[in-house]
């Protein structure tokens, strides 16, 4: 009666099923794997676009990375920024809120900073202006991770999209201070306190930066403890894993929302004032510089783990460095940098669904029964 | 009567260990409306999903007009002119009533959802389905949803209908409504096939019923031959026994008083009707009834876990001799109030543990807000967690295993074990040994039996009448929403409670 | 005045038509439930894939027919943004890789090659300077052959590339396909409850690939008319700028419908460069001008969700991948 029925009614040669099996050893190897496979993909690209051999684009990598003092200053203070994002945003992710707006928090962030240096000048002696910054930059990112967080929690508004478009109000908002700022309609704002320095963080054993990779790696053992051992944190877990155990318990679910968005904000506007204060002395529409979203995928590809998270930011910092001096000497534009980390979130993220799901093949006389 | 339209020969159906059908045959004429009759659980809705292409058989063979067929996929089942309509609507929210049901479909010529609108209108008056084919389905009540289901059936050219619980999401005039559709269709020469329980619904429209008992055909009877004594009596068997030891209550006291309770679900539907009971301590009250009743509805309304309407939740606490009213208090207050309430929820890994968390961490669930520390203070869970592997035999890897990655089993012993090691005066269970082997369930039985041992109340959903009837002191039995009889475990007889369960409209008269 | 107001009608329309492509893009791909943030990466992708192949071109003709300079640069732009969007389908769809991730991924790369194609492909072939396609521009500049006629109406609205009525008719081929055709009521299907369109025997990975690969080529379309058109076929490293996070916006605000998505388009040109047309505007209130398109999108993102209109929601699937077995 129906031979068409028949005909494509066969069942699927491949058939995917969800697993729940796989060791945290496997899982990781797998993720390796995918890292391994990248890095060579990479480098095929590198070799292709240059004409170098391979082993002379790792030695130039090496060397963009760790060939001087200030590059390996300059290494470990991006790590620490990436890093320091990267941990902001991981608490809201664990929960499953989409915090994109890192960029945002963090520009606001840093624009409290500036706008405190510009107008508080000297006035006041530095420990404590760099105090008023540093308050002044949390609240700021506070506000601007708070602003989404309560529409979600109230009327379950889109957050991905709400804290992505508050990215662009950030940037205005500091395209409006600087051109209010800088009187000449230039739209670049010079350092800030040149002279007196007012409002730098100083230098830690003659050591730039120092004091903000050291506040980093603290707040990174804080962070790990803070989401593995408290009862906030446990309460973040439960939350993204299912809102209705959530409930069962008596978690209120909109409380953790607010409450984990207002630490997430705050450490974003923490990295605006590491920023500016520790690192640019200026503000600048491009601050963040896209680690927001770089955060994002850092955080992400380590599984939310703040430990892991070193390793990750480390690899992705190390690339787009090492890719910056490859750029250099063969006088290519630096965005080869970008393409490499695109490349390997790719692989990576690619490499997560052989982590949760397994092939099956069908038998072929199987099939034909 | 006229020709057979649908013929099952020898259906067998596996899942895993589980037999979910065994050697069924079946026939169904057309222009017939046949029952197809059972408890839960006894293979009604795994059958049909064979004929619809949900499923595939392991062994036997479907005749359609008396040609053997393949039916490997829903697709496979429309072409041969068989439509079911599922219990779980799958309609799209924002489409109209139409555009979902010209969904998929490749129809020749240009889409043209006027036309399809004229034909859904045809379609509806033909039969006398009250419908406007342009209205979105997100405005629409429960039945015109499933008037949707039914016409897109009707739409792809459907001989062979079958239909899952239609009734149980209706009330009275929407079902008698539905009855007078299927009246006409069957005129019109159609076979309709309904998934039911309700004897009284069998009784009143089908030609034949078929009666299946736990996966195993029982037979078929012409219904105007038989009465409701002799369908239960197919329907549930011979008491089966168990051996379940039980005890009797020591001094019971009133723990729990549920008075006048109404509750409504989220489409706003009545989900509970004027349930009253007592709960006493040091006996196991059970709760019979058919699935989705309204059970778990009740045991989330009283763990604070849903709306109530109206009516009083009343808790007496054996220490302080103090009364509750836990009406409008969440689950966290009703714990503040020093009520050791617990409950083992239906959904095991989507409520009561998280199914990514080890075994420790979801012994936290419940105490991670203990002592004053920022910090959990995992030393008592993860002592926790070892007694229960080790008293309740759970088979794991270790305590740091996540509980996604155990059995069935093995899942409910720690779920079961977190919950009774707070020392509860109540203790919920919503079937609590529902996909388990027979070893895991009477682990379970003496763990409540332990309880009630101890002056728990506890209180037991289950689904299996022999179970209740020798695990219960006292049977609650509860149809759509309303309680249709209490009974005593010791003398209860299973016929008595599968005619209550299915018998909502007669409760009242028969008490 | 009313030379000024037409000026300032025909600059708005200019800014506007990148976003009009990148946001038909994006509704299309986010129809089927797919929240493609790779978008600005597949924009800038359109533009130099479109620059390489114009580029490779005038490089090898002699002669270039206008014809080849218009033809070569639309397929080789069509042929990279479609690519990135064939990467994002793969991971998110076959693979079920996390959407959001993919998407910023994307967008990275994206940049990046555009960036570094821009700037490095003149290098590349030995050559210094910057890359400017005349030839190639002026081929994609050439405005209707009537339009002088028509006087300042043909001067406001008529003086046109192909690609600005290209833009207008893909955006309306689009809300005719979405809402009047069989295949728009599947695809919309997929992206609002996939169980049921996969129920209803509708295949959810080819229409969720196609949704996006499609809407990955139109929003590179965006690019391209950005390189060849406003710029006459010059390129400058992050010269797009954020145009691609404002045809996000743009979805948003037009509620993912087609037809709002040229008015909201035009809207957010007319805003991107109204600065210019108001006298004695300070430079940091131009600033905050620029921000109204993201400030009136929050809005409509608040309005929607207070208001849960359902017919005014994102597809309620977006953002999530599908597994049957999931059931």
């Amino acid at each position: 009666m129906n031979n068409n029925a028949k005909k494509t009614a066969h069942e699927p040669f491949l058939h995917i099923t969800k697993r729940g099996d796989i060791s945290t050893a496997g899982a990781w190897s797998v993720r390796l794997i995918a890292i391994a496979v990248s890095l060579l993909v990479s480098a095929v690209v590198v070799v292709l676009l240059t004409g170098y051999n391979p082993v002379q684009v790792f030695k130039a990598m090496f060397s963009g990375n760790f060939g001087s003092l200030s590059k390996v200053r300059t290494l470990f203070q991006n790590i620490a920024m990436l890093l320091c994002i990267s941990l902001a945003v991981t608490p809201a992710f664990k929960m499953k809120f989409w915090n994109l707006g890192a960029e945002g928090q963090v520009l606001v962030g840093g624009l409290a900073s500036a706008a405190c240096m510009f107008y508080l000048k000297d006035s006041l002696p530095n420990i404590l202006l760099i105090l008023i910054m540093f308050v002044a930059s949390i609240l700021s990112g506070i506000i601007w991770g708070l602003i989404p967080a309560v529409f979600k929690a109230k009327w379950n508004a889109n957050e991905t999209l709400f804290t992505l478009m508050m990215n662009y109000v950030a940037i205005q908002l500091v395209s409006f201070f600087i051109m209010l700022w800088v009187p000449s309609g230039s739209s670049v704002m010079g350092l800030i306190n040149a002279s007196t320095k007012a409002g730098w963080l100083p230098n830690l054993f003659g050591q730039k930066y120092l004091i903000n990779i050291l506040i980093v790696a603290v707040l990174t053992v804080v962070m790990y403890f803070y989401l593995k051992s408290s009862k906030q944190g446990y309460e973040i877990a439960v939350v993204g894993e299912s809102s209705n155990t959530a409930k069962y318990i008596g978690i209120n679910v909109k409380k953790v929302i607010v409450r984990t968005m207002t630490i997430s904000g705050g450490l974003c506007g923490l990295a605006g004032f590491l920023l500016v204060s520790g690192t640019n002395h200026t503000v600048t529409k491009d601050l963040a510089g896209g680690m927001g979203f770089t955060a994002v995928m850092v955080s992400w590809l380590a599984k939310f783990n703040p430990a892991v998270m070193v390793l990750t930011s480390f690899l992705i910092v190390f690339l787009q460095r090492g890719a910056g001096e490859i750029a250099t000497v063969c006088r290519l534009n630096e965005s080869v940098s970008d393409i490499l980390t695109g490349i390997i979130i790719f692989f990576i993220i690619g490499s997560e669904f052989f982590i949760n799901y397994k092939i099956n093949f069908k038998s072929k006389h199987k099939e034909e029964k | 009567m006229s020709e057979i339209a649908l013929e099952l020969r020898g259906i067998t159906k596996r899942f895993g260990s589980v037999t979910a059908n065994k050697n069924v045959n079946l026939c169904a004429y057309r222009g017939e409306i046949l029952s197809l009759l059972g408890e839960n659980g006894s293979g009604k809705t795994t059958l049909m999903n064979m004929i619809s292409g949900i499923y595939y058989p392991d062994e036997g063979k479907i005749l359609i007009n008396g040609e053997e067929v393949v039916i490997k996929s829903p697709r496979d089942a429309f072409d041969y002119k068989i439509g079911m309509i599922h219990q779980h609507f799958k309609l799209v929210d924002v489409f109209s009533a139409a555009e979902n049901i010209v969904l998929g479909l490749e129809e020749q010529g240009r889409y043209n959802i006027k036309n399809a609108t004229q034909r859904v209108s045809q379609i509806a008056e033909k039969y006398g389905f009250d419908i406007d084919p342009e209205k979105k389905i997100h405005e629409m009540s429960v039945s015109e949803k499933q008037t949707v289901e039914i016409i897109k059936v009707l739409y792809r050219g459907a001989d062979i209908l079958i239909l899952d619980e239609p009734t149980a999401v209706l009330t009275p005039q929407e079902t008698q409504k539905l009855f007078n559709v299927l009246r006409k269709m069957k005129e019109d020469g159609k076979t309709i096939i309904i998934i039911t329980h309700k004897l009284h619904e069998v009784l009143a429209l089908s030609d034949r019923v078929a009666v299946l008992r736990k996966g195993e055909y029982i037979g078929t009877v012409i219904t105007s031959q038989t009465n409701e004594s002799e369908l239960t009596e197919m329907m549930v068997g011979q008491k089966i026994d168990l051996n379940i030891k039980r005890s009797e209550p020591v001094n019971p006291q009133k723990r729990l008083e549920v008075k006048n309770l109404d509750c409504k679900n989220r489409d706003g539907v009545k989900v509970l009707d004027n349930i009253s009971f007592e709960a006493y301590s040091g006996e196991i009250l059970g709760i019979a009834g058919i699935a989705g009743s309204g059970q778990r509805e009740l045991l989330e309304a009283i763990a604070g876990l849903q709306h109530i309407e109206q009516g009083e939740i009343i808790y007496n606490d054996p220490k302080t001799e103090k009364s509750e009213n836990l009406k409008d208090k969440t689950p966290l207050q009703i714990r503040s109030l020093g009520v050791r309430l617990s409950f083992v929820p239906e959904d095991r890994l989507g409520m009561g543990l998280v199914g990514n968390m080890d075994i420790v961490e979801n012994m936290l669930l419940r105490s991670y807000r203990k002592g004053k520390s920022f910090f959990l203070q995992k030393k008592e869970p993860k002592t926790l967690a070892e007694k229960i592997i080790q008293q309740l035999e759970v088979a794991t890897p270790s305590a740091n295993t996540p509980v996604r990655r155990l059995s069935g089993g093995n899942v409910q012993k720690v779920l079961v074990g977190r919950e009774i090691s707070s020392s509860p005066t109540v203790l919920m269970a919503a079937y609590p040994v529902r996909g388990l082997d027979i070893n895991s369930s009477y682990t379970i039985y003496n763990l409540l039996n332990e309880q009630k041992e101890k002056g728990v109340a506890v209180i037991f959903v289950g689904e299996d009448l022999d179970v209740l009837i020798e695990l219960c002191d006292r049977i609650l039995v509860i149809g759509e929403g309303r309680i249709t009889g209490v009974v005593d475990g010791r003398t209860a007889k299973k016929e008595e409670i599968g005619y209550l369960m299915t018998n909502s409209n007669g409760g009242k008269d028969n008490e | 005045m009313l030379s000024t107001i037409c000026a300032f009608i025909n600059a708005a329309i200019v800014q506007s038509i990148p976003l009009l492509f990148g946001s038909i893009g994006e509704i299309f791909t986010e129809k089927s439930g797919n929240l493609n943030l790779g978008i600005p990466g597949i924009m800038y992708m359109g533009g130099i894939s479109g620059i390489i192949g114009g580029y490779l071109y005038e490089k090898s003709a002699d002669d270039p027919v206008p014809l080849l300079l218009v033809l070569i640069p639309l397929i080789s732009s069509l042929l990279g943004s479609t690519l990135l969007a064939l990467i994002y389908s793969f991971l998110t769809v076959t693979l079920r890789a996390n959407q959001n991730v993919t998407g910023l991924a994307l967008t990275t790369f994206g940049i990046g090659i555009g960036n570094f194609f821009g700037g490095s492909l003149l290098s590349l072939f030995g050559e210094t300077g910057s890359i400017s396609l005349i030839k190639t521009g002026i081929c994609y500049k050439t405005p209707l052959p009537f339009y002088g006629k028509l006087g300042l109406f043909g001067e406001t609205f008529l003086s046109f590339g192909f690609l600005v009525y290209l833009a207008i008719a893909i955006a309306l081929i689009s809300s005719f396909v979405l809402n009047r055709t069989r295949v728009g009521l599947n695809l919309r299907a997929v992206g609002e409850n996939p169980a049921t369109a996969d129920a209803a025997g509708i295949s959810v990975t080819k229409y969720k690939y196609l949704a996006t690969c499609i809407g990955g080529a139109i929003a590179g379309l965006g690019g391209l008319y950005f390189v060849m058109d406003y710029t006459s076929g010059a390129w400058t490293n992050n010269g797009f700028g954020d145009r691609g996070w404002l045809a996000v916006a743009i979805v948003i605000f037009a509620i993912w419908k087609p037809k709002s998505a040229i008015l909201s388009s035009f809207l957010f040109g007319g805003l991107y460069i109204i600065c210019v047309y108001i006298p004695g505007l300070s430079s940091s209130a131009k600033e905050i001008i620029k921000m109204l398109p993201y400030l009136v999108t929050i809005f409509v993102l608040i309005i929607i969700s207070i208001r849960q209109k359902k017919e005014n929601q994102p597809p309620a699937s977006l953002g999530l991948s599908y597994f049957r077995e999931d059931r």
